[in-house]
């Protein structure tokens, strides 16, 4: 082959895999778009989504599930916060609200961020929150303390073999995140 | 002829010897079976591997030992010339694939077997943060936190001390978590920082504690007795120094145990509202403070107050431990987001915590002659200060 | 063929030559892996007994942490680059790599990147301290200082393996000697050219890994932050997708070696030839879906463990293939055992011992049991020791007459052999039984049921670390003043780098290409 064949035939392999390499780079980034897609069809790292409406179906008042809440709070995040109910049974379908307490306990004012998580992860695809402190952050002065609803639902159709679920909530302080933002912002 | 046969009895016998002593040893040296009938179920699965495995080692390092021999160019000085064989290929793909489903229908099982919480009787929140347990019984209403006990003289020798180890050296901590024999109890395992593991071997219980993220896994302990395990995730500094130790009691004595934490914290509250009332006097306060330094603080902020930086700040010197009161309490009692230092307020009771803040403010040169009593701590919990 | 070249210090610094650059990576390598051993010396001193003797904690875990990346990223992989660069053109009748230049560069990437690396260790905070694995947040959020350097060292030893991978793609599918068609290569060629397409596949998903790490140290995202609406877990799933195909990156190269070595010393054909090329091909393809039997505790879903479960078990068949043919090509062959072959045949019984601690640990609901403990440990320290690093050091005594023209001390060899095999083993098998007893990883102190094995792990560690200091010095005073080697050293040798090429191999070779039957 002459060098010059040889070079050509070369540039088009480097460049097909330049292409490759470059398309693996994005591949790694949309992996996080993917990962959050597929947990959000399987619900199973036991993530929740976002608000959801309820649409009034049948409830089904032969079946009982329990719903468990747990709170707990992540470092450096000065509030009290705990669910007022350890937990309720529902039926699939019927509308439900739950409240939770959380107090600033410390001289500043702080933001807070709920992070829910479903055990078992499976189950979070049937939990559905209409209202919930969790898709806000939470403003409180230094010594404020608020009662904050969640109103939530069971699809119908969640399996049978569910017959518990614990829905878990760390609270995080965000602060600093928040006025970064903001200061960028101005 | 029998002195063919004195050495065939000589040889099996030695063979036996030789093989009874590995079986002894084999004991010492394997994995525990555990106590529950999950982590039996494990062990003996894992003794199938195990034998399947050395079956195969027998088999193939046979071969290869017999080629060594028997195939070695002095021996075999023309070499056979085939270098394929379709059939054979097709059979040692086969056997493998057979043996290695006859290995996957038990693990189905038992993996299906363990993952499986549901309808527990009774449910404990597991929470890791660096470097303690936190574990919260979510029916009864009793919480605490599980520290390691052994002492730093015993286990940092760089300095030339601390030879002599107990038996439960790094496995041992203050406030075991007791559970009932032969009940579900199952476990929501989180974290508070980073990622942490629980792990309790002769449960067969392990499940990764993931900051955000709440993670669920079971067990049901026949037998009554304390089990020892440790974090089985990197966390930082102090990974190894924070263990796991369950004590099982019978239904009867854990019921016993549930009224008397009642009573206890009653008692605690009732001392930690004496103490609240006295005024301590710099003595009092430098003394227990220093003692509360030692054993929770001075692992990342040093008995020299000189710390680690930058993870681990100075607290001679620093412009916390000599500024405005108010910070200093926020940062002991609150912690701060996203850094090592926890929230000591649930960690130690009010006294504890007004003395160490006073000992910092008046150790190692800080000299602010500031004096923090347990009222103050109490009124800054509430967050009336 | 022409044997001038050029001299002084800018020989090295400009050299677009395979086989000068070839030698540097091995050089390059071998420093690298006498650091990373030092490190694991002062691992393993501290671990000699209960009780913290010499360093404190954060200290231990910048040993392990960096004792992991210098192996991983340092020793084991840049080694393989070396012998590709070396062997490849001369095995497929080529003159060069196809893209020299790129090729100088590829190489000269790694001092740098590595001297940055090397350099946290003087920063505030320390060295990288959070695992060769950096799982977030504790490389994210409580990271030292030194972190982002560590993230620019990823990039910069990213970027070198990506390039040495299009170098050796390029260089297989068009610069082939006439007559030598894909299915003729010798199977080292095979190997490496899988291996580089791993590497173009993952590689760049570590950059963007680290890309994501640094993102969320310092640009306000929240991959891997559960507080802004992220997953640590999906840190985990991400590294992972690289981090496994990289276990084969590593060793499949090496499987090449001894498919060359074996045959050679048996005198008969290796046994099924393609076999060994599309098993090689099964197991860099499913190497892509086993990723999460990193994360059996995780917290995954049955349905996931059990997927993971089975396809990991199924590597275990191709895998088995080869050691079946390796065993096959000696069956009624004509064996000698010299130092090549000795570290070959080392390197087929205990990679498959290795191997058996990998089928345990695929076996998700006993795997809750192994889980980061030093049955783990074991586990990989037998397939890279004694299969990645035998590999390696098995192709240096087969080739070193070829590059040197020089042969080593077949005595000194055996020395080196037998003291190797004995203190890898003392070193990491004891390492099983300290993880069955329930030993965690990454620990600095432990309690008293986990000394016995402890102790004898060091000892082997310090007498393993020795031998390799034996090691380099016989291969010094090999190169200096060993015999002359001959064009075909070995009876049973083929290919074209014995067959047409004297020993040492000229600085330019194949500048005609040679005919190929």
């Amino acid at each position: 082959m002459t060098e010059q064949l040889q070079q050509g035939e070369n540039k088009k392999l480097i460049w097909r895999l330049v292409g490759i390499i470059g398309g693996m780079f994005l591949f790694a980034f949309a992996l996080v778009p993917l990962y959050n897609v597929f947990c959000d069809i399987t619900g199973i790292n036991g993530k929740t989504r976002g608000q959801a409406l309820y649409e009034s179906v049948e409830v089904d008042s032969k079946r009982i599930v329990t719903v468990e809440f747990l709170t707990n709070i992540n470092r450096g995040m000065p509030w009290e916060f705990k669910s007022m109910v350890k937990s309720i049974d529902v039926h699939p379908g019927e509308l439900n609200e739950v409240r939770f307490y959380a107090k600033n306990r410390s001289k500043f004012d702080i933001v807070g961020q709920s992070i829910p998580s479903v055990s078992p992860g499976e189950a979070a695809l049937y939990l559905n929150k209409t209202e919930c402190f969790c898709f806000d952050q939470q403003r409180l002065a230094a010594g404020e303390e608020v009662e904050m609803p969640m109103k939530f639902y069971l699809d119908a159709d969640i399996p049978e073999d569910i017959t518990r679920l614990t829905l878990s909530y760390q609270l995080f302080n965000v602060t600093e995140s928040v006025t970064t933002a903001s200061v960028t912002n101005q | 002829m029998a002195i063919r046969r004195k050495l065939i009895a000589g040889i099996t016998s030695l063979l036996s010897l030789m093989l009874s002593g590995v079986v002894q040893a084999a004991t010492e040296l394997n994995m525990r079976p555990g106590v529950t009938e999950t982590s039996i179920e494990a062990y003996n699965l894992h003794m199938l591997v195990v034998w399947v495995m050395v079956a195969i080692s027998v088999v193939v390092f046979g071969a290869m030992i017999y080629s060594f021999i028997f195939h070695r160019k002095s021996k075999n000085p023309t070499p056979a010339t085939f270098s394929h064989s379709t059939q054979v290929e097709m059979v040692w793909t086969l056997i493998p694939i057979l043996i290695l489903i006859y290995l996957t229908i038990p693990a189905v099982k038992l993996l299906i077997k363990m993952e499986d919480a549901s309808d527990p009787e009774m449910s404990i929140q597991v929470t890791g943060s660096q470097w303690k347990w936190h574990y919260k019984y979510m029916e009864e209403d009793i919480s605490f936190y599980s520290n390691l006990t052994t002492p730093e003289a015993q286990y940092d020798e760089t300095n030339g001390q601390g030879k002599e180890k107990g038996v439960n050296y790094l496995l041992e901590v203050d406030n075991r978590l007791i559970i009932p024999a032969d009940t579900k109890v199952r476990f929501l395992v989180t974290a508070e920082d980073v990622i942490h593991s629980w792990w309790v071997p002769d449960l067969a219980v392990k499940k990764d504690a993931i900051p955000g993220f709440i993670n669920e896994t079971w067990t049901n302990v026949p037998k009554v007795g304390v089990y020892r395990g440790q974090c089985t995730e990197l966390c930082g500094k102090n990974h190894g120094f924070m263990p796991v130790v369950v004590e099982v009691v019978s239904k009867e004595d854990f019921k016993k145990w549930v009224s008397a934490k009642a009573d206890e914290k009653v008692a605690a509250a009732k001392a930690a509202a004496e103490a609240a009332a006295q005024s301590w006097d710099m003595e009092k306060l430098m003394a227990l403070g220093e003692t509360t330094y030692k054993v929770s603080c001075a692992g990342c902020h040093q008995a020299s107050g000189l710390g680690i930086p930058p993870a681990f700040p100075a607290l001679k010197g620093s412009p916390i431990a000599t500024g405005p009161v108010d910070g200093h309490m926020n940062i002991v009692v609150n912690g701060k987001s996203g850094t090592g230092m926890a929230a000591y307020g649930p960690q130690l009771t009010d006294a504890e915590l007004a003395a160490v803040i006073t000992y910092e403010r008046n150790a190692w040169g800080n000299n602010t002659g500031d004096k923090v009593q347990p009222a103050d701590i109490q009124a800054f919990k509430a967050g009336n200060k | 063929m022409s044997d001038h070249h050029p001299t002084g210090i800018t020989r090295w610094l400009y050299t677009t030559n395979h086989k000068d650059i070839g030698s540097m990576y091995l050089w390059f390598s071998f420093i690298m892996f006498l650091v990373g051993g030092a490190m694991a010396m002062v691992i393993r001193a501290e671990l000699y007994q209960p009780g913290l003797q010499f360093v404190q904690p954060e200290f231990f875990n910048q040993m392990t942490t960096m004792h992991g990346l210098i192996m991983v990223f340092g020793a084991v992989m840049p080694s393989m680059v070396g012998l590709a660069n070396w062997l490849i053109p001369m095995m497929i009748g080529a003159p060069d790599m196809a893209l020299p230049r790129m090729n100088n560069w590829s190489f000269w990437i790694l001092p740098f990147a590595f001297t940055l690396l090397l350099s946290s260790f003087a920063m505030e905070g320390g060295a990288p301290n959070f695992g060769w694995t950096f799982y977030a947040p504790l490389s994210t959020t409580f990271g030292p200082p030194s972190t982002d350097f560590f993230i620019l060292g990823v990039h910069m030893m990213g970027i070198s393996s990506i390039m040495g991978a299009i170098n050796v793609i390029v260089t297989v599918f068009n610069m082939r000697a006439p007559g030598m068609t894909m299915m003729k290569m010798p199977l080292f060629v095979w190997t490496w050219l899988i291996t580089a397409f791993l590497l173009i596949m993952v590689m760049p998903v570590l950059a963007g890994t680290v890309t994501m790490m640094l993102t969320d140290r310092h640009f306000g995202t929240s991959f891997f932050d559960a507080a802004g609406g992220g997953d640590p877990v999906m840190f985990q799933h991400i590294f992972w997708f690289f981090g496994h195909p990289e276990v084969y990156i590593m060793i499949l190269p090496a499987f090449g070696v001894v498919s060359e070595i074996i045959p050679a010393f048996s005198r008969k054909k290796l046994f099924g030839y393609s076999s060994m090329v599309y098993a090689t091909a099964s197991i860099a393809l499913l190497s892509f879906i086993v990723w999460a039997h990193h994360m059996f505790a995780v917290g995954m879903p049955v349905a996931g463990e059990l997927f993971f479960m089975i396809a990991t078990m199924l590597i275990a068949v191709p895998t088995g293939v080869k050691v079946f043919n390796w065993v096959a090509t000696m069956w009624q062959g004509s064996l000698t055992f010299e130092t090549p072959m000795l570290f070959s045949i080392a390197f087929v019984i205990l990679f498959t011992i290795g191997g058996f601690s990998g089928v345990m640990l695929a076996m998700a609901p006993v795997d809750f049991q192994y889980h980061d403990t030093y049955f783990v440990v074991a586990h990989f320290h037998y397939v890279l020791f004694p299969g990645a690093i035998f590999g390696t050091t098995a192709a240096v005594y087969y080739w070193l007459p070829k590059w040197t023209g020089r042969m080593y001390n077949e005595t000194s060899g055996k020395i080196h052999f037998w003291l190797s095999m004995i203190f890898v083993n003392l070193t990491f098998f004891p390492m099983h039984f300290s993880g069955l007893a329930g030993m965690p990883r990454r620990i600095p102190d432990y309690n008293m049921m986990f000394a016995d094995f402890n102790m004898w792990a060091s000892i082997g560690a310090f007498g393993l670390g020795l031998t390799q200091v034996y090691f380099l010095i016989s291969i010094i005073i090999a190169i200096k003043s060993g015999k002359k080697a001959q064009e075909k050293q070995w009876e049973g040798a083929t290919g074209l780098e014995w067959d047409a090429l004297p020993s040492p191999a000229p600085y330019h070779t194949f500048s005609t290409p040679p005919k190929v039957d």
